[in-house]
């Protein structure tokens, strides 16, 4: 059993890229001539890929007439902190950041927790109702989120919420449960169930096996799960344009960028600096996480 | 419900044969069993009920509502409208005219991105390994980029007057944004390029799991790769694609960020709305809250029945939740 399963395990890790490599070469057998092109072909296409995020950097580091130059150049001979500057020097961007750091952080460790625990449920246990309550996860994550904008402002309103980031975090948390309650599923199921006659054969509680037995052995799911919530909830405009009326103390990130636009000229090179920005902590979060998606997938997967 | 406990399975999805789940509830404690899983439920059941359930029924409230400016700041009484708020919403022909251009929108979206991502999945399969990372960091970078920033970044590239690619194709100052065509063609490219590489990665996945040995035995019998694709590869990623296929649907039919940003809240005199900005302008910008939420019912409406679609797609193959 083990024996066959240990090479489609490696296959399907990062580890086997260039194995998996060479048993596409031996199974199509394509000729090199075409194996060339397409090769070619891939580069190609991932140069016009990246291209709008090198464009965004660059622009960034352009200095302010090159940006805004009709003639443009895909590289810059004096590159400039300016646009940075700009962006930095507004007055309230450090608190714009870390406002949008605390609502995206909270979402991810509330969201976590909650899905851990509901996830828990859904797998380890049968009770009555619980396709029921699965379809409503599903279902619930179709749920338009812009459509229930209206009624959430007035939720808002009512609970004096407006203007402060638990606005932000409590619809946001809302929205990414639905989806991480669907996805811990996979990784909770995964944890053999033979570990948890073992825990309670040996006398721990339900409580101690859920804590220090599941939740270290779920966690990488927990980090990969926690990618799409932190990405949802950083990248919100939506809900910052809506809620955040008057109070600009309490914004976040993207008001941060659409400042730049101006009715009569927009200012591109501090359009693009405070994109860049605004990207890298996602990037950043996607290229830390990688690792563990990888293996936490792989482990959903060897079920 | 401690009853139900007891026997378990019977009614899981075809879960009956599955040892595991049988021997979950009969190794624990029979009455804990009962109220466990809840206890483990009541905070995700708590916030959802809060914020999304109550929140569709006050969507749903409003929509039969008469509810403007007046009625939010209690200047007057709010009146029961009944169907009469649709009636309006119906009998106005922009909101056939959105309805159309959203459907058509998602569509062209939909299509052109699981075209991409699906053949960028078999090309990922025929190179080595340095085109392939190439590839696929390059995907995953747009897969990372914030809605808003991808936005304002292709407006950028599309610019008339500082923009590459004008310069690049020499199309002078053409503004893309100007025309309902062109600006709904330059959403699309920014919406394919940000959503692709979910299909992509996935598909790519699926693909690899496919045992070597089919797709050579097909090989060997001279089929061509076209061939291979649709008669062996396709069927086999079916599950992987309805997957992809109903979350490109849901996700392209909500469009939301990319349009108010680069068509500047919905193009010129609201040529480029679409159902979910629609609302959202009907609502905030025009004080007209139950029509912005009739609107968002009807979204609501459609979204579950694609949804419903998907259930029934899933419960065929035999899927158990």
């Amino acid at each position: 059993m083990s024996a066959v399963e240990v090479p489609s395990g490696v296959t399907a890790g990062a580890t086997g890229e260039v194995s998996g490599g060479r048993s596409g070469r031996r199974r199509f057998r394509i000729r090199r001539p075409w194996r060339l092109l397409a090769e070619a072909s891939a580069l190609l296409i991932a140069v016009v890929v990246a291209f709008p995020l090198y464009w965004m950097v660059l622009s960034a580091f352009k200095p302010a007439g090159e940006v805004q130059s009709t003639e443009a150049k895909p590289w810059t001979l004096s590159p400039s902190l300016d646009s940075f500057r700009r962006v930095f020097a507004q007055e309230d961007f450090g608190r714009y950041f870390l406002n949008s750091l605390l609502v995206a952080g909270s979402v991810v460790v509330l969201s976590a927790l909650i899905a851990f625990l509901a996830a828990t449920a859904v797998t380890r246990f049968r009770f009555r109702f619980r396709t029921t309550l699965l379809i409503m996860f599903l279902v619930a994550q179709m749920v338009p989120v812009e459509a229930l904008t209206i009624p959430l402002f007035f939720l808002m309103r009512d609970f004096g919420q407006l203007n402060t980031l638990g606005s932000l975090i409590l619809p946001h948390l809302a929205f990414s449960l639905p989806f991480a309650v669907w996805m811990l599923r996979g990784f909770v199921k995964a944890v053999p169930e033979a570990l948890e006659e073992a825990a309670y054969l040996d006398g721990a509680s339900r409580t101690r096996f859920l804590w220090q037995i599941l939740f270290p052995l779920v966690f990488p799911g927990l980090v990969a799960t926690s990618v799409f919530s932190f990405i949802s909830t950083w990248n919100d405009f939506l809900f910052a344009k809506t809620f955040l009326i008057s109070d600009v103390s309490q914004s976040t990130l993207p008001m941060a960028l659409l400042v730049f636009f101006k009715p009569d000229e927009n200012d591109w090179g501090g359009i693009m600096a405070a994109s860049t920005v605004m990207t890298v902590p996602v990037l950043v979060f996607f290229v830390l996480v990688q690792r563990r998606l990888v293996s936490g997938l792989g482990g959903a997967v060897k079920d | 419900m401690g009853k139900r406990g007891s026997a378990p399975a019977g009614r899981g999805g075809g879960a009956s044969g599955r040892g595991s789940s049988r021997r979950g509830p009969a190794r624990s404690p029979r009455g804990r069993a009962g109220w466990t899983p809840w206890l483990y439920l009541a905070p995700a059941l708590v916030v959802l009920a809060a914020l999304l359930l109550y929140p569709i029924y006050q969507l749903g409230l409003i929509s039969f509502l008469e509810y403007t400016q007046a009625q939010v700041s209690g200047g007057e009484p709010t009146t029961f409208q009944g169907f009469g708020n649709y009636a309006a919403l119906f009998g106005d022909g922009q909101f056939w005219q959105v309805l159309g251009a959203t459907v058509a929108f998602a569509a062209a979206c939909v299509v052109t991105t699981l075209a991409v991502g699906c053949a960028l999945a078999v090309l990922l399969t025929r190179v080595r390994a340095l085109p392939r990372l190439a590839l696929m960091l390059a995907a995953l970078g747009a897969w990372a980029t914030p809605a808003i920033t991808g936005s304002t970044v292709w407006v950028f590239l599309f610019d008339p007057d500082y923009g590459p690619v004008n310069r690049l194709l020499g199309l002078g100052d053409f503004s893309w944004t100007y025309g309902r065509y062109s600006a709904f063609a330059l959403v699309l490219l920014e919406v394919v390029w940000c959503s692709f590489p979910f299909v992509m990665v996935t598909v790519y996945a699926g693909i690899r799991a496919i045992p070597g040995e089919v797709l050579e035995a097909a090989a060997l019998d001279g089929a061509s790769q076209w061939k291979i694709w649709r008669s062996v590869m396709a069927p086999m990623l079916r599950p992987i694609l309805v997957v992809v296929t109903i979350q490109s649907i849901i996700w392209d039919f909500k469009v939301f960020t990319q349009i108010y940003v680069m068509t500047g809240g919905g193009g010129i005199a609201g040529q480029n709305l679409v159902l979910n900005v629609y609302a959202y302008q009907k609502a905030f910008a025009s004080s007209q809250y139950s029509l912005g939420s009739a609107i968002g019912v009807v979204m609501l409406l459609i979204l579950l029945a694609v949804t419903l679609v998907y259930l029934r797609l899933m419960r065929r193959q035999g899927e158990e939740l």
